[in-house]
């Protein structure tokens, strides 16, 4: 790609995906509560209001079901919509119309309608909010078919998936996370995307594959720093989208390395890295030397004391112990 | 209102009708399985809401929207092929009754999940307001519907916004098997729109002109940016909830009375319509004979072409999870 690129955040890559599809595209609405606020969505909608009115930029009143099923139907109706939810707890309220409706269309009409719509969940934890305002949730949506659902690293991927959510012609579930907003990484000025349901390997090694998305890889690739000062090279995959997963990418790396480590910041049980452990193991993987091993939050609710807290989400010390032990006899 | 007018409301409730109960023998029969939930004695609502409708206006249904599909220029072929789950069905064969759709026609969906469309419909009516193209959309639901919050919310920004979107409740009186009373405080559906500012009536909806007189006029105030309008329509099913059980007390399903029934068998749109027509010599006995024949003979080619279409293929069940 021959094009200028410069450091930006995470958030500012995010807003510039809506600032190009906006200007491209005038079926494209970005819809939910926040996107004229200085504060819920950071600074993702920057400069939106202004440049393309009230009538495509819609704030909204707190009615998550109401106002998700508005994109949905908009997005029947021939428009690109893109739906916030500034904290995806609440966008528990939002299931119907993104599971019962959207996820369902297209199939439940025998491929008569397609829902072109993003969900955009944000997870947004730490600061001792407590159980309702710190959900990872992104594994619910991976359960049903019909959705399709990524969770960028970068600002690269931010802006690049955020494009190929909005281009796409199924419903896309987008799941950020605010932990990632001030990163800055090297994103190319002009408009290009990131294809959906493919990954990255971020750092290559030989010794165990860390398996991770989303805030997860940064903390991997720290660990495989650490991991680096003591003998163990490891090698660190951003899944990018978690359904489709890249199952070759996925069983490639493993089958180099003989060892997997899934590090996810959900839940254990059924979560995203339950399902890629599955699909390693029922791929029998020959060279595998050791179990899978999954580096998940406990299956606990967020608590707020920060005591608690401090013990609760995954960092990279957590997977530098985790692989250690693991590959231990190399140690 | 012009003979071609009323004529026409008279054909497609007789069409609604007599496909309704063409059902009844193959679901007996077991020949027809999926869940079937007949319109037969709410055809005014439907007749008299889309007449009032272009072909580019948008309608979403809900479980028992065989009548929106048919009123809103759906083909009868497609829609008896669904309900036989046929690859020629409108949803080829996935969907069944509960899920008619045939967005040429402005026929955008159908869900059986209670007030699963009511939002759906609000937002094709938001993209109609920023595209500035003048469609209004309808949304059809029960008086079940206005238990699920979703209805409130919907009301709420329908109105903030001033979108075009009718909301159109068909208050048959059973939520399933709850009679209404069990399930609100209040009977009067139509007062659900009052307090978000919201043009609300509550209709004869078993009265056909009356329904497509306030259609037309909630129709126009849409196009003109004065919408939302909440209407209404009291009506009544002739058969049970689902399939072709009346639910009649004494029966299995054992909930309606039976004096009620008959009241409102006495109320049939089409009979209603019928009288209306005879006295104001608008149409000959004749003629309307002619209406029921024609729509019989649809049926039955519609039950033919159903009957001779196949099933869809096997090795099909993974298509149109995703548009590639």
């Amino acid at each position: 790609m021959s094009t200028k690129t410069r450091r930006l955040t995470y958030s500012l890559a995010i807003n510039e995906a809506f600032h190009q599809m906006m200007s491209l595209d005038e079926s494209v609405i970005l819809i939910g509560q926040g996107v004229k606020s200085p504060w819920y969505v950071g600074n993702t909608a920057q400069g939106l209001i202004k440049k393309f009115g009230a009538e495509r930029i819609i704030d909204t009143p707190v009615s998550e079901n109401s106002m998700t099923g508005a994109a949905v139907g908009a997005a029947l109706a021939g428009m690109r919509a893109v739906v916030v939810h500034p904290r995806m707890d609440f966008m528990l309220y939002a299931f119907d119309p993104i599971v019962n409706e959207a996820a369902n269309w297209s199939y439940m009409s025998g491929g008569r309608a397609s829902v072109p719509v993003v969900f955009w969940g944000v997870i947004n934890r730490g600061g001792e909010q407590a159980a309702q305002h710190s959900q990872a949730l992104h594994a619910m949506f991976s359960h049903a078919p019909g959705l399709k659902v990524v969770m960028p690293a970068t600002p690269y991927d931010a802006k690049g998936l955020m494009v190929a959510a909005i281009k796409d012609d199924n419903p896309v579930v987008f799941v950020d996370d605010r932990w990632l907003y001030d990163t800055e990484g090297d994103v190319p000025e002009e408009l290009y995307s990131v294809p959906i349901g493919k990954g990255a390997i971020r750092k290559e090694g030989k010794d165990v594959s860390l398996i991770a998305s989303s805030f997860m890889v940064g903390e991997s690739l720290k660990a495989a720093s650490e991991l680096g000062k003591c003998g163990i090279d490891a090698e660190v995959l951003d899944l990018r989208t978690v359904k489709p997963l890249d199952v070759d990418m996925i069983l490639k790396s493993v089958e180099k390395t003989g060892r997997a480590v899934v590090v996810d910041s959900g839940w254990k049980t059924c979560g995203l890295a339950a399902e890629v452990s599955a699909i390693i193991a029922e791929n029998d993987i020959k060279t595998l030397k050791s179990p899978i091993r999954r580096i998940t939050l406990p299956d606990i609710p967020a608590p707020a004391g920060r005591s608690l807290e401090s013990n609760y989400y995954v960092k990279h010390p957590g997977i530098v112990d985790a692989v250690v032990k693991l590959v231990g006899a190399q140690v | 209102m012009i003979k071609e007018t009323t004529v026409g409301l008279y054909r497609t409730m007789v069409r609604i009708r007599t496909c309704e109960e063409g059902f009844v023998d193959p679901i007996l029969s077991k020949e027809i399985r999926c869940p079937v939930h007949l319109c037969t004695g709410q055809e005014a609502v439907a007749a008299g809401i889309c007449a009032a409708l272009e072909t580019e206006d948008y309608v979403f249904g809900n479980h028992r929207s065989h009548g929106h599909f048919l009123a809103k220029g759906g083909r009868m072929r497609e829609l008896v092929a669904e309900v036989f789950c046929r690859e020629t069905g409108c949803s080829r064969g996935r969907g069944g009754s509960m899920h008619l759709i045939d967005p040429s026609v402005g026929m955008m969906g159908s869900v059986p999940i209670v007030a699963g469309t009511i939002a759906l419909a609000m937002g094709a009516a938001l993209s109609a307001k920023i595209r500035n193209d003048h469609r209004v959309a309808v949304s059809f639901f029960g008086d079940g519907a206005t238990g699920e919050g979703v209805l409130c919310e919907s009301l709420n920004f329908a109105a903030l916004r001033k979108l075009p979107v009718i909301f159109v409740c068909e208050n048959n009186l059973y939520s399933t098997h709850l009679p209404i009373d069990e399930i609100r405080v209040s009977r009067k559906i139509y007062e659900l729109g009052i307090p978000f500012g919201e043009l609300s009536h509550r209709l004869d909806g078993n009265d056909v002109l009356a329904v497509h007189r306030a259609a037309r006029n909630a129709v126009d105030l849409c196009r003109r940016g004065k919408g939302p309008v909440f209407l209404e329509c009291l009506t009544y099913r002739m058969h049970g909830h689902v399939g072709p059980d009346d639910n009649i007390q004494g029966a299995h399903t054992d909930i309606r009375p039976p004096k009620e029934i008959e009241k409102w068998r006495k109320k049939d749109p089409i009979k209603k319509l019928e009288r209306h027509i005879l006295k104001n010599k608008i149409a000959s006995r004749k003629e309307l004979a002619e209406i029921h024949a024609q729509a019989e003979k649809e049926v039955l080619d519609a039950h033919c072409f159903a009957r001779n279409s196949s099933f869809p293929r096997e090795e099909e069940l993974g298509l149109y999870v995703y548009k590639n």
